[in-house]
C-alpha cells in the first residue's frame, strides 16, 4: 500500500504492516480524543517513524493515490483535529 | 474514525470533486493540469517569500550583533577609564539584546527549514506536473472519453493529492511568514521610532556620551595640569624679564638676549 506523510511525500509500504499501522493509529486517535498534547506528539511520532522505517519512498514523478495519508509530523493537535472535521482546510 | 482513515479520505472527496466536474473526462485533464501549474507559481512563490523573510530576519541579526559588539567595545572603554558602572551598563544592555537576538535566531532556523522542505515540495510538484502532461497527452491521443475515464482517475487522484500536500505546506509557510514579517516590522518601527534608541541607536547613546566626557574630561585635567606647571615654573622670570621674553623658564638664559638687544 502507499502512505502519503503530508509534508515528506509517499512511501510505498508492504501490506503486512496494516495491522501495525492501524494499532499505532488507535493509539494517535485517543491522543487526538483526549486532547492530550504530550501523548498526541508521541503517539504521531511513533505512527510516523514506524512508516518511514517499513516504507521505500516514491519515485518523484509517480502519480499514484494513497491509501492512507498521515499527518505532517509537525501538526499540531488542533490542526490535526481540524484537518479531521474541516474539508474546507486542505486545498486543492 | 481512525485518524489515518479520516484525513485520506477528506483527501479523496477533493479528488473526486475535480473528477466528478466535467462532462469528458478528457477536459477534466487540461483542467486539472492547469490547475497544477497555478499550483507550481503558487509554491514557487511561497518559496521566494520565505526567503524575502529570512533575509530580513538576517538583516535585524546583524544590526543586533553590530549593537552588541559597540557596546561590548563601550564597556571596555569604559574599564578603561576607570569607569566600572557605565561599563556594567553597557554589559547588561548588551545582555538585553541577546533574548532578541535569541528570538531571531529560532526564527532564522525555522523559516529556513521551510525553505528547504517547500524547495522540495515544489521539486515533487514538479516532477509530477511533467509526468501528468505526459499521461494527458497519450490519453487524450490515445483514448475514447469512455475508455480515458478509468485511466484518468488515478494520475488525477494522485495530482491533486500532492496538490492538497503542497496547497496547506505553502499556506502554513505563507501564514508563518506573514506573522513573522509582522513582528520582523514591530521592530523595524520600533528602530525607527527611537523607542529601542536607548538600548541600541547611536543617536542617544548616553554611554557613548558619557564615555566621550569622561575621555573629554580626562583631557582637560590634564591640559590643566600642563598649564599649572608651566605658570608654576615659570612665574618668576615672567616677572623679570619683561614683557617680550617668551623662553622665561630658564632666567639665566632669559638675560642674555636682553643684553644683546641691548647693545
Amino acid at each position: 500500500m502507499i502512505v502519503r506523510i503530508l509534508g515528506e511525500g509517499q512511501l510505498r509500504v508492504d501490506d503486512s504492516a496494516s495491522a501495525d499501522l492501524n494499532s499505532l493509529d488507535t493509539v494517535l486517535e485517543k491522543a487526538v480524543n483526549a486532547g492530550d498534547e504530550a501523548s498526541f506528539r508521541t503517539a504521531l511520532n511513533a505512527l510516523l517513524d514506524r512508516v518511514r522505517a517499513l516504507g521505500t519512498p516514491l519515485a518523484a514523478d509517480a502519480l499514484e493515490p494513497s491509501d492512507l495519508i498521515l499527518p505532517r509530523a509537525d501538526a499540531g493537535l488542533d490542526e490535526v483535529r481540524t484537518m479531521m472535521t474541516d474539508e474546507g482546510y486542505i486545498p486543492g | 474514525m481512525s485518524v489515518m482513515r479520516r484525513v485520506s479520505m477528506i483527501f479523496k472527496a477533493k479528488a473526486n470533486k475535480a473528477l466528478d466536474r466535467m462532462e469528458d473526462p478528457r477536459e477534466t485533464l487540461d483542467y486539472s493540469y492547469q490547475r497544477q501549474l497555478e499550483m507550481l507559481t503558487q509554491v514557487r512563490r511561497g518559496v521566494a517569500d520565505v526567503a524575502t523573510s529570512r533575509k530580513r530576519v538576517e538583516l535585524q541579526m546583524n544590526s543586533l550583533r553590530q549593537n552588541q559588539n559597540k557596546l561590548e567595545g563601550q564597556a571596555k572603554q569604559a574599564l578603561g577609564a576607570g569607569r566600572e558602572d557605565l561599563a556594567r551598563e553597557a554589559l547588561s544592555r548588551k545582555a538585553a539584546l541577546q533574548s532578541q537576538l535569541t528570538d531571531l535566531q529560532n526564527q532564522y532556523h525555522s523559516l529556513q527549514a521551510d525553505e528547504e522542505k517547500l524547495t522540495v515540495a515544489s521539486q515533487r510538484l514538479q516532477a509530477k506536473v511533467e509526468a501528468f502532461r505526459m499521461q494527458k497527452e497519450t490519453i487524450k491521443a490515445t483514448y475514447t472519453a469512455a475508455e480515458a475515464q478509468s485511466r484518468i482517475g488515478e494520475a488525477v487522484s494522485g495530482i491533486s493529492e500532492e496538490m492538497g500536500d503542497v496547497g496547506m505546506a505553502v499556506q502554513r509557510a505563507q501564514d508563518k511568514t506573514a506573522q513573522m514579517q509582522a513582528r520582523a516590522g514591530a521592530i523595524d518601527e520600533l528602530m525607527a521610532s527611537g523607542a529601542l534608541d536607548d538600548i541600541t541607536g547611536p543617536p542617544r547613546d548616553d554611554i557613548q556620551a558619557e564615555l566621550d566626557s569622561v575621555r573629554a574630561g580626562g583631557s582637560i585635567e590634564l591640559e590643566l595640569q600642563r598649564l599649572k606647571g608651566e605658570l608654576g615654573a615659570g612665574s618668576t622670570p615672567a616677572i623679570e624679564g619683561g614683557a617680550n621674553s617668551s623662553d622665561g623658564a630658564r632666567p639665566a638664559a632669559a638675560d642674555r638676549p636682553q643684553a644683546g638687544d641691548g647693545s
